[in-house]
């Protein structure tokens, strides 16, 4: 057991100490940091999903004033290390999806560098592509293991015999589209060569672990190699490290000395910089004549890339949501041409349990029992998944205040029962969950600098979470002292390492690294320390690891509004209830919630990438055509916390909010939506094409 | 983007001669929709003639007592003009109901009528495009095309027109004045815009050099009773699947006139007149809006994505009468 930080800032809701030079402009981003004359990289893309490149003639665009050069694959620097197919960037001709970048122009301004961009002209010999992921494919096959290290099947009990001798029944399958992540700021790097060493501005998620990839795939030094990132306009798990990044850098490397600024246009974000796959996914629930599960069975079919495999773990909450007595889950992939999938905010969480709370609402109404209860009846007592007890689980609760807030209370169970005007109404419930996660490879700096002041130092990084704000109030209470005496340092890979801003760990991971080094201080300088007086400290492992399940839990509520006449569906209002353990600032949390369940609702009813199969790429690659929710889109927020103290999961109870608003929105909007019109859409996004009948 | 010349006119007549001399160029007003398609190279002209200054930014009465709307008025200008709100409240409706307020500052009546197509492959110029290239094929026929045509497609082109500010003016008949190399004329809006047939990069019947000068509308009639209604994938910034702007006069329960015209139904704003035909002198009642949609409707012809635009354009169409003869 840890014993908690005497909380004193943690728990504040202070406004963001980042928030002033946001709204004022002085927060620069990777493309604002200024440089005299530097240069601009525009790419070319190729045009066809797969093939060789024959031929490149850049001839007129060298011969445009202003052009720098053109980078192909005939002469780009070589890179150290190739293994990595998706970073291998213009080291050979082979194309491995449309949209690949296959030269990049470089010049003395963006304007002459996308015209003379245009210019180049680019020869293939082409071949058949193959980009549909379909559940009847011959070839689809079990990947080694999952994301984050999960096994790919599990089997507990006999499903087979629970499913077929269950009193009630559900097989159901559920789909889920191709979304991309895309963030306000584009993926932005400034790449700069001087004297061997490689300095980059970048807009990521994780500067080391950047700057070690970077390292590697060149061939430097991992020390010669630094990442600047104090600000990140979003990231939602699409800013780790792709392609774009290595051109930018390899193109530096032609001009040393000189800058090289390379941001992408709204569209060159739906290639190359992920997106979540595609997915296809088979649920079976077998339940009692008391509506107690007996067989929970699903079935995940995915996308990953021909060039390097990324297997969406999106069964993996089944493995821990429900008590049942028998679980089969299984994820099978496709391998296409087409861009490596990657991280989307709750990757594996957001799908699955769309799929699995949309389940869970249709056998609740199976069983005819109401959906809180019906989940609140299935409650497991231990994680199934590793046998261990939850180190907390208030899923109970969250459902429980969840329904009093929202007013569920005497909900007409009956679809298509209620409308106002021409509106039909509905409401819908879904349970949240995600891991709590804890990265190792994060160390913090604490220096006393004198008049009651202490530098903390850590290369965390902000994508908007608030992490200055938090991490400035995790460290005053760790050392005892106010956040107007820390001076927090961060996004830069010159400062102690960090892990990466992902899977909601940020606070976890470099709270307890700042949380120990400050433990570290105060053993050595005692409270009256003396100016230059330091320690540092990494991330410690956590004890209590092996010892407890960890997950964050939640309930979303949503009610529904289907025009009659158009199918048009409106989000009025929505409660969401967490347990997220300590919340270190109810302000920042309550944005990331209210962000993560927009995204959702961005989910449920919006968002898809449209793959053309005869072209290979998204269509629909601009947000006048890819749509997300914006303001008037979305209804009402009431968010609130079950307060949890949770001595288990870090010195300071947190479990992370980044990702769980997001997890079981999408489902709570299907089930309103079903409620409302008596359609079930199992395949998102829920569009007006699917309820007009 | 391509490089480009930028020119300035003194008045309407330099500017018509400079684009005349110049086969290539393009005139430039609020540049909302000009510009992207320029730095897309969608759209590649080698000068653009400035003329935002040049047309009327006004709204002015006609001796008939209908209303010139000046090419430079803004769409936010025009929107909120109290006339317009008053007498014909389904073009404010339709201009409110597009794009951003952003946007809607500046980007002015002349340019809204020229808006391109949103086709997603015409957007694309690594896909094949009649529009954009012609000869090169329609990717939307078998391709992507939920918010693609139902009504007047050719093998060519399924594209639609993105405007919903035009689809009220086809339901006012409103009359596009032009002034151009030989000339100035006034044009119905009926006629303004063309189905793709042979030549789809051809949206409109205005010759090489033409500028829109003015919109007229007619003296107001009953098109004080009309409303613009637009459904759309979500409540921000969306283009239309289907809108529809009508304008109804109903007398004793009967349908004595009546203008409907559809958006994001066919490469033009689409004048419902099957559906007005079958009104007329008919109760104003559910059966009689619903039996006309659907008579319009017969000769819909959905492709692979937007079958829904057929029970939706006739709902919408059904729902807004109603509203406008005071019922629900």
């Amino acid at each position: 057991m840890t014993t908690l930080i005497e909380r004193r800032a943690i728990g504040a809701s202070i406004d963001r100490l980042d928030g002033p030079q946001k709204v004022t402009g002085t927060a620069r981003y990777a493309y604002e940091h200024h440089f005299d004359n530097p240069r601009y990289l525009f790419p070319v893309q190729s045009d066809v999903a797969r093939g060789w490149v024959t031929r490149i003639d850049a001839s007129a665009a060298v011969a445009l004033p202003g052009v720098v050069g053109v980078l192909t694959h005939e002469n780009a620097p070589r890179l150290a290390d190739t293994s990595d197919r998706e970073l291998a960037v213009l080291q050979d001709g082979w194309v491995a999806f449309r949209g690949q970048y296959v030269a990049a122009v470089v010049a003395e301004t963006l304007e002459i560098a996308s015209y003379a961009a245009s210019l180049v002209r680019v020869s293939y010999d082409e071949e058949p592509h193959d980009v549909e992921l379909r559940a009847d494919r011959d070839n689809l096959y079990a990947p080694a293991q999952v994301n984050a290290g999960y096994p790919t099947d599990t089997e507990q009990g006999d499903f087979d015999l629970a499913f077929s001798s269950a009193a009630v029944k559900l097989d159901e399958t559920y789909g889920t589209p191709m979304e991309h992540n895309n963030p306000m700021e584009p993926h932005t790097t400034v790449a700069l060569w001087e004297a061997g060493d490689l300095k980059l501005y970048e807009s990521t998620q994780g500067p080391n672990w950047a700057a070690e990839t970077i390292a590697q795939v060149i061939g430097l030094d991992p020390g010669r190699v630094r990442i600047v990132s104090p600000y990140v306009g979003g990231g939602f798990g699409s800013k780790t490290l792709h392609a774009n990044t290595i051109l930018a850098a390899l193109a530096a490397q032609a001009v040393p000395g000189s800058p090289v600024k390379f941001a992408l246009t709204r569209q060159q974000m739906f290639s190359g910089v992920g997106y979540r796959t595609p997915t296809i996914q088979r649920i079976r629930l077998g339940a009692d004549a008391d509506g107690r599960l007996t067989a929970t069975s699903h079935n995940v079919i995915a996308q990953t890339a021909k060039t390097k495999e990324f297997a969406e773990q999106a069964a993996v909450p089944t493995r821990t949501m429900y008590s049942t007595q028998s679980r089969r889950t299984t994820h099978r992939l496709a391998a296409l041409d087409v861009p490596v999938p990657s991280w989307m905010r709750a990757p594996g969480e957001a799908p699955g349990m769309f799929a699995l709370e949309s389940a869970m609402d249709e056998m609740a109404i199976k069983c005819g029992l109401d959906p809180v209860g019906f989940r609140i009846r299935n409650e497991p007592e231990i994680d199934a998944s590793t046998g261990l007890p939850y180190s907390s689980r208030n899923l109970v609760a969250c459902l429980r205040e969840g329904a009093r807030r929202f007013g569920w209370g005497g909900r007409d169970p009956r679809p298509r029962a209620r409308q106002q005007d021409r509106w039909h109404i509905g409401t819908g419930v879904a349970a949240s969950t995600f891991p709590v996660i804890r990265l190792p490879g994060s160390k913090a700096r604490i220096t006393y600098v004198g008049d009651s002041r202490y530098v903390v130092e850590i290369a965390a990084t902000d994508i908007g979470t608030g992490a200055w704000t938090a991490l400035t109030q995790i460290a005053a209470d760790a050392l005892g002292c106010g956040a107007d005496q820390i001076d927090l340092r961060i996004g830069d890979t010159a400062l102690p390492e960090a892990s990466v801003a992902g899977g909601s760990s940020g606070i976890t991971s470099w709270g307890s690294a700042i949380f120990e080094a400050a433990r570290v201080f105060r053993t050595r300088n005692g409270h009256s320390p003396s100016e230059g007086d330091q320690a540092e400290a990494a991330t410690p492992d956590n004890p209590e690891g092996g010892k407890y399940a960890m997950y964050a839990f939640g309930a979303c509520f949503a009610e529904a509004r289907v025009d009659a006449d158009t199918g048009e569906v409106r989000i009025p209002r929505m409660t969401g209830v967490f347990a997220a353990g300590k919340i270190i600032n109810p302000k920042a949390a309550r944005s990331q919630i209210i962000g993560g369940m927009t995204m959702g609702l961005g989910m449920a009813l919006h968002e898809e990438s449209l793959v053309d199969a005869r072209f290979g790429h998204v269509q629909n690659h601009d947000f006048a055509s890819y749509h997300i929710p914006a303001s008037a889109d979305t209804g009402q927020f009431d968010i609130a916390w079950i307060q949890e103290d949770d001595t288990h999961v870090n010195p300071m109870g947190s479990k992370g909010v980044g990702e769980i608003g997001i997890v079981g929105t999408a489902a709570a909007i299907a089930n309103a939506v079903y409620h409302a019109t008596g359609i079930r859409v199992r395949d998102l996004p829920i569009t007006p094409a699917k309820l007009l009948r | 983007m391509k490089p480009f010349r930028y020119d300035r006119a003194a008045d309407i007549a330099g500017a018509v001669a400079t684009l005349a001399g110049e086969p290539d160029g393009m005139f430039l007003a609020g540049g909302t929709n000009l510009v992207d398609l320029m730095k897309l190279d969608v759209m590649t002209p080698d000068v653009l003639v400035d003329v935002r200054c040049l047309t009327s930014a006004e709204i002015e009465d006609l001796p008939d007592g209908g209303l010139r709307i000046g090419a430079a008025v803004t769409n936010s200008e025009l929107a909120a003009d109290r006339k317009i709100r008053s007498s014909y409240p389904v073009l404010s409706q339709a201009v409110l109901a597009g794009a951003s307020g952003q946007l809607r500052n500046l980007a002015t009546t002349g340019g809204n009528l020229l808006q391109r197509t949103r086709c997603v492959y015409f957007y694309d110029t690594t896909t094949p495009c009649n529009k954009r290239e012609p000869g090169t094929g329609c990717s939307a026929l078998e391709g992507c095309n939920k918010d693609h045509a139902i009504f007047g497609a050719s093998r060519q082109c399924v594209a639609t027109h993105p405007s919903d500010m035009a689809v009220a003016m086809t339901a006012l008949d409103a009359v596009v004045r032009v002034q151009g190399p030989s000339g100035a004329r006034a044009i119905p809006i009926t006629e303004l815009y063309r189905l793709p047939n042979q030549e789809p990069e051809r949206d409109t019947t205005l010759d090489h050099a033409e500028l829109i000068t003015a919109v007229d509308l007619p003296p107001p009639g009953f098109s004080s009773n009309s409303r613009y209604r637009k459904a759309r994938e979500r409540a921000s910034y969306a283009f239309a699947l289907v809108s529809v702007a009508a304008a109804v006069q109903v007398r004793d329960g009967v349908v004595r006139d009546v203008r409907i015209a559809l958006g994001g139904v066919a490469h033009k704003p689409w004048r419902a007149v099957k559906a007005e035909e079958a009104l007329r002198g008919w109760p104003a009642a559910e059966e009689s809006f619903r039996a006309a949609a659907e008579a319009e409707l017969e000769g819909a012809a959905p492709l692979r994505d937007n079958a829904y635009k057929v029970p939706l354009a006739a709902n919408l169409m059904t729902r807004t009468l109603l509203d406008l003869s005071g019922q629900r």
